[in-house]
C-alpha cells in the first residue's frame, strides 16, 4: 500500500491513537473503555503504522518484539492479584489509594490489573498478525 | 505434622536443581530425610497406642470443605512407619545400589515426592485430600517404573500402571464425592456418624463399587493385576519399597480406612472375599510358574495384598487383626527378599533362579537374610509369618455358616504355593553347588547388604517376641479399623488345636513341594501358552481397538480442511439447540412487547442485509472481506443503539483487526478461483440459514422467558459502593470476575504463543529445504 497520504498520516496517527488509547484504558473504571478495547486499539494504531510502512519498519520503531509484552502484562495482572495476599487479604482484593491523582483519578489494583490486560492484548495482537504478515511475505 | 508431611515435596522439588551434586558417598545424606521422619513418628507410638489419637488441622480451602486435617491413628501410624522407615532403609540401598547413576538426584525426588505423597495418603483425614496424595503416588510410580526410560518395555509398562492405577483412582475420587456429598463432611471421622445412613442408603452399592475400583487398581487386584509385574522394570529398590511394602497397600490401607464406615455388609463383605479369594490363589499359582526372581516376587506380592483384602473381606475383629499383622509381615519379608533379589542382581547379572545356586559362598550375609525372610515367609514357629499364618487361619476358621471350610481350605492352598515361592527367592540362590562364572563375585558394599539382613531380622525378633510390636502397634491399628479398642496381645503358642494342624500340613506340603519341583524354563512357556485369555492381553487388545476407532474417527471429522470443521461444528449446535428447543415447551411467537422499529434501525438493517449479499455472490476475495467488515459495523451500531458502549466499542476494534488479519493472509493468494461448487453453496447456504433461524427463534424465546435479574442488580448496587467504579461491565471484568479476565489474558497469550511457534516452525522447515 504505497499511499503517500496515509503514510504520512500515519505517522501523525500513531502518537495520538496510542494516546486515545491510554485515555480510554483509564477511564475505563468510570465510562465505556478499559484495557481490553485500549490494547486493542493501541495495535490498531501499530498495525495501521506497519500496513503504510512496513511490518519491519513497526518492529523497529517498538525497539522490542511484541511477544515479550505477553510475560510482563501477565506478570503486572498477577502482581496485581496477589499483592493483597501478602496483606493478609484474599487474593484479588481492590486496594485502592485515598487520595485522587490529579488527571487520572482514583488509582487503585483494579487498574494495574487492567494495565496488565491492556499490554498482554497488544503482545497477542501484534505478535499475532506480525507473525502472519512476516509468514506470507 | 504439614512439615512432615510436605518436607517429602520441598526435597524432591529441591532434588531437581541440586540433585547433580549428590554423587558418590554423598548420596547417603538423602536418607536423612526418612530417618528423620522415622524418629519423629516413633515418637507418638506411646501416645498412639494409648488410644489418643492425633489430629492436625490446617484450613486449605474451607469454602469448598477441603482442609489440612491430618489423623494419626494406630492404622496411620503402622502405614507412616512403614513408610519411613522401609523407606530410610531403600534411601541407603539406592545410594549404593545406583552409585555413580547420572540421574541419581532425579531418582531420589521421584522417591521423595512418593513418601510426601504415600504420607498425605496415610495421614489425610478429609477424602478429598486422601485422593490428592493418592494420585501423587500414582504419578511418581510412573515416574519410577519409567526410571530406566530409554528401555521401550519400561515406558510402556510405566505407561499401564498409570493407566490401570489413573483409571481406578477416577472411580475412586467419584466414590469418595459421593460418600462426601451424602454424608454432608468430607473429613473421615466425621463419617463414622453417619455409616448407617450410607449403609441404608440407595447409592451404597455404587458407592462400593466406585471405592471397590479405586482399591483393587491400586492394590492390584485380579483382574486388574498385570500392571504389578509390569511394574518390575523399576529399580529393585522401587519395587521392593512401592511395589511390595508400601504403594501397593495404599488400596488395602483404603478399605481399611474405610472399613467403620462402608464396611459390615454382605454388599462389602462378598465382592472383597471373591476378589481377594480369586487373586490369592490365582497369582500365588502363577508365582511357582515363574523363574524371573522378581516375577516370583511380583506375584507373590499380589497373592498376598489379595490376602489382604480377603481378611477385610471376612472383617471380623480377628480377621482385621490378622490383617494388620500380615502387613506388617509381608511388608518385612517381602521388602527383604526383594533387595536380597536387588543385589544378586546386581553382582551377578542374573536374576535367573534356574542358573544361581550356591551364592551362600560368596553373599554370606545375604543368605542369611535371604533364609530368614524366606522361612518368615514361610511361616515356621518363632519367625513373624507364623503368627501372621496363625492368625489368618484363625480368622478364616471363625467365620459362620458353611465358610470356614471353602475359606480355610482357599487359605491354605494359597499358603502352601506361596510358602514354595517364598522359598525359591529366598533360599534356592543360595544353596547348591557354586557355578564357577559366579566364582568371583565378592560383596558388595555395606549399604546395599545391611538394609535386607536388617528386615529379616527384625521378622525374627517380631515373631519370636511378639510383645514387640502387639499392643504397640498392631492392636490400635486393627482397632482403628474397627472403631473400638482391641487388647489382644500375639501369641505365639496356643496349644495343640486345629490352627497348629493346618499351619503344620502348610509348612509339610510346601516344603515337600519346594523338594520335589524344580523351576525350569519348560513351566515358563507351558504358563505362556495361556497368555492370551490373561486379562493383561485382553486389556491389550481393548486398548489397540480404541486406539484404531480414534484413528477412524479422527480421519473422519480432522482431515485438516477449516470448512469441515465449521461445518461439523454449527451442524451439531443446530442439533443440540434446536433438540433443547423443541423439546422445552412450545416455543412462543409473541413479539407485541418488542419496542417500535426506528427509522434508523430500518437503514441499519438495509445496509447490513446489502453487505450479506455482497459477500455472498462477490467474485472478489477482499470485497467480500470488506462486506464482512460491513456486517460488523452494523452489529456494533445495534450494539450503540442499545446502550451497550463497551461492547460497541470492542467490536468495532476486533472487527477492524479481524479484516486485516483476513487481508494479511489472503492478499498473497491468486485472484477469486471458484473452488466451491453448486451443489456446495447450496448446501452451505441451508446450513447458514438454519442457523440463523434457530438463533433468531431462541432470541424470541428468551424474551418470553421470565429473567432472573438478582445478579445484573447486585453488580448494578454494588459496583461502585464495593469496587469504586461507575462502569459496571468494567467493574465485572476487572474485579469482581477479575480471575476470569486473567485466565482469558492466559488463554489469549496460548494462542499467541501457539500461532507464533507453529509459523516460525514451519519458516524454519522451509529454510532446511
Amino acid at each position: 500500500m504505497k499511499s503517500t497520504i496515509l503514510k504520512t498520516a500515519s505517522s501523525y496517527l500513531l502518537p495520538i491513537l496510542l494516546l486515545f488509547s491510554i485515555f480510554i484504558l483509564l477511564r475505563g473504571h468510570y465510562l465505556p473503555g478499559g484495557g481490553f478495547v485500549g490494547g486493542l486499539i493501541a495495535s490498531i494504531a501499530f498495525v495501521l503504522h506497519s500496513f503504510t510502512h512496513d511490518t519491519e519498519a513497526t518492529l523497529q520503531l517498538l525497539r522490542i518484539h511484541p511477544r515479550a509484552l505477553i510475560p510482563v502484562g501477565l506478570g503486572v495482572s498477577a502482581l496485581s492479584m496477589f499483592v493483597p495476599f501478602l496483606g493478609g487479604l484474599p487474593v484479588m482484593t481492590g486496594l485502592w489509594f485515598d487520595e485522587p491523582v490529579p488527571v487520572i483519578g482514583l488509582i487503585g489494583s483494579a487498574l494495574v490489573f487492567d494495565l496488565g490486560v491492556y499490554l498482554v492484548v497488544i503482545g497477542v495482537v501484534l505478535t499475532v498478525l506480525f507473525t502472519i504478515s512476516q509468514y506470507s511475505e | 505434622m504439614l512439615i512432615a508431611v510436605l518436607s517429602g515435596l520441598l526435597f524432591s522439588l529441591l532434588y531437581i536443581p541440586f540433585g547433580k551434586y549428590l554423587k558418590g558417598r554423598l548420596a547417603v545424606v538423602a536418607a536423612l530425610l526418612p530417618i528423620g521422619l522415622f524418629a519423629y513418628f516413633c515418637s507418638f507410638i506411646p501416645a498412639v497406642s494409648a488410644g489418643n489419637a492425633q489430629v492436625f488441622q490446617y484450613p486449605w480451602i474451607p469454602s469448598m470443605g477441603v482442609n489440612l486435617d491430618f489423623r494419626l491413628d494406630g492404622l496411620s501410624l503402622l502405614f507412616s512407619l512403614l513408610i519411613t522407615g522401609i523407606g530410610s532403609l531403600i534411601f541407603l540401598y539406592a545410594s549404593a545400589y545406583l552409585k555413580g547413576h547420572p540421574y541419581l538426584g532425579r531418582f531420589y525426588a521421584y522417591l521423595c515426592l512418593f513418601m510426601a505423597a504415600m504420607l498425605g495418603v496415610v495421614l489425610s483425614d478429609n477424602v478429598l485430600l486422601l485422593f490428592v496424595f493418592w494420585e501423587l503416588t500414582s504419578i511418581s510410580s510412573f515416574f519410577l517404573i519409567g526410571f530406566n526410560n530409554d528401555d521401550a518395555a519400561s515406558r510402556k509398562n510405566s505407561l499401564m500402571a498409570l493407566a490401570v492405577t489413573g483409571g481406578g483412582g477416577f472411580l475412586l475420587m467419584g466414590g469418595l464425592v459421593l460418600m462426601g456429598h451424602l454424608s454432608g463432611t468430607y473429613s473421615i471421622r466425621e463419617m463414622f456418624a453417619s455409616n448407617e445412613f450410607l449403609k441404608a442408603h440407595a447409592l451404597y452399592p455404587l458407592i462400593l463399587a466406585l471405592v471397590f475400583m479405586g482399591a483393587f487398581t491400586k492394590s492390584a487386584q485380579f483382574p486388574f493385576h498385570f500392571w504389578l509385574p509390569g511394574a518390575m522394570k523399576a529399580p529393585t529398590p522401587v519395587s521392593a519399597y512401592l511395589h511390595s511394602a508400601t504403594m501397593v497397600k495404599a488400596g488395602i490401607y483404603l478399605l481399611a480406612r474405610l472399613y467403620p464406615v462402608l464396611g459390615g455388609t454382605d454388599w462389602w463383605t462378598y465382592p472383597l472375599i471373591v476378589v481377594g479369594g480369586i487373586t490369592m490363589l490365582y497369582s500365588a499359582f502363577h508365582s511357582i510358574f515363574r523363574t524371573d526372581l522378581k516375577g516370583i516376587l511380583a506375584y507373590s506380592t499380589i497373592s498376598a495384598l489379595g490376602i489382604l483384602v480377603f481378611l477385610i473381606g471376612i472383617g471380623t475383629t480377628q480377621a482385621l487383626l490378622a490383617a494388620a499383622v500380615f502387613i506388617l509381615v509381608h511388608a518385612l519379608y517381602k521388602a527383604s527378599l526383594f533387595l536380597t533379589t536387588g543385589v544378586i542382581d546386581h553382582e551377578t547379572g542374573t536374576r535367573d533362579v534356574t542358573k544361581l545356586s550356591g551364592l551362600r559362598l560368596v553373599l554370606m550375609p545375604l543368605a542369611v537374610a535371604g533364609l530368614l525372610a524366606g522361612l518368615s515367609s514361610a511361616g515356621l514357629p518363632y519367625t513373624f509369618g507364623f503368627i501372621g499364618k496363625d492368625l489368618i487361619y484363625e480368622a478364616t476358621l471363625n467365620t459362620g455358616g458353611a465358610m470356614p471350610v471353602i475359606l480355610t481350605s482357599l487359605a491354605v492352598i494359597t499358603n502352601i504355593l506361596l510358602l514354595y515361592a517364598g522359598l525359591l527367592a529366598g533360599l534356592k540362590p543360595f544353596t547348591g553347588s557354586l557355578p564357577s562364572s559366579f566364582a568371583d563375585i565378592h560383596l558388595p558394599h555395606w549399604l546395599m547388604w545391611t538394609p535386607p539382613v536388617l528386615l529379616a531380622l527384625l521378622g525374627i525378633a517380631f515373631g519370636a517376641f511378639p510383645a514387640l510390636a502387639d499392643t504397640a502397634l498392631l492392636n490400635p491399628a486393627a482397632a482403628a479399623m474397627i472403631n473400638e479398642s482391641i487388647d489382644s496381645p500375639l501369641k505365639i503358642w496356643h496349644g495343640f488345636n486345629l490352627v497348629l494342624l493346618l499351619s503344620g500340613t502348610t509348612l509339610v506340603l510346601g516344603a515337600v513341594l519346594y523338594l520335589m519341583r524344580k523351576p525350569s524354563a519348560a513351566s515358563v512357556t507351558w504358563m505362556a501358552r495361556f497368555d492370551h485369555i490373561s486379562p493383561k492381553h485382553i486389556m491389550g487388545r481393548t486398548v489397540q481397538y480404541a486406539a484404531k476407532s480414534a484413528a477412524v474417527y479422527t480421519k473422519t471429522l480432522h482431515n485438516g480442511y477449516l470448512r469441515v470443521y465449521l461445518l461439523c461444528i454449527i451442524l451439531f449446535a443446530i442439533g443440540l439447540l434446536a433438540f433443547r428447543l423443541f423439546t422445552g415447551g412450545p416455543v412462543q411467537w409473541t413479539i407485541n412487547e418488542l419496542g417500535p422499529v426506528t427509522s434508523y434501525e430500518l437503514i441499519v438493517a438495509g445496509i447490513l442485509i446489502g453487505a450479506m449479499y455482497l459477500t455472498v455472490t462477490t467474485p472478489s476475495r477482499l470485497a467480500a472481506i470488506a462486506a464482512i467488515g460491513v456486517i460488523g459495523y452494523c452489529i456494533c451500531l445495534l450494539f450503540v443503539f442499545y446502550s451497550a458502549p463497551d461492547l460497541a466499542m470492542t467490536q468495532f476494534t476486533i472487527d477492524t483487526l479481524t479484516v486485516v488479519l483476513f487481508v494479511l493472509v489472503l492478499f498473497k493468494l491468486p485472484p477469486f478461483l471458484n473452488f466451491a461448487n453448486r451443489s456446495v453453496r447450496i448446501r452451505d447456504g441451508v446450513v447458514a440459514t438454519c442457523f440463523g433461524a434457530i438463533i433468531s427463534l431462541i432470541a424470541i424465546q428468551v424474551l418470553n422467558e421470565p429473567t432472573d435479574k438478582t445478579v445484573s442488580q447486585y453488580y448494578g448496587d454494588n459496583a461502585y459502593l464495593l469496587a469504586k467504579g461507575k462502569n459496571v461491565v468494567n467493574v465485572i471484568l476487572v474485579d469482581f470476575r477479575g480471575m476470569d479476565t486473567m485466565f482469558e489474558i492466559v488463554v489469549l497469550s496460548i494462542a499467541a504463543i501457539g500461532v507464533y511457534s507453529l509459523l516460525k516452525l514451519r519458516l524454519r522447515a522451509s529454510d532446511k529445504d
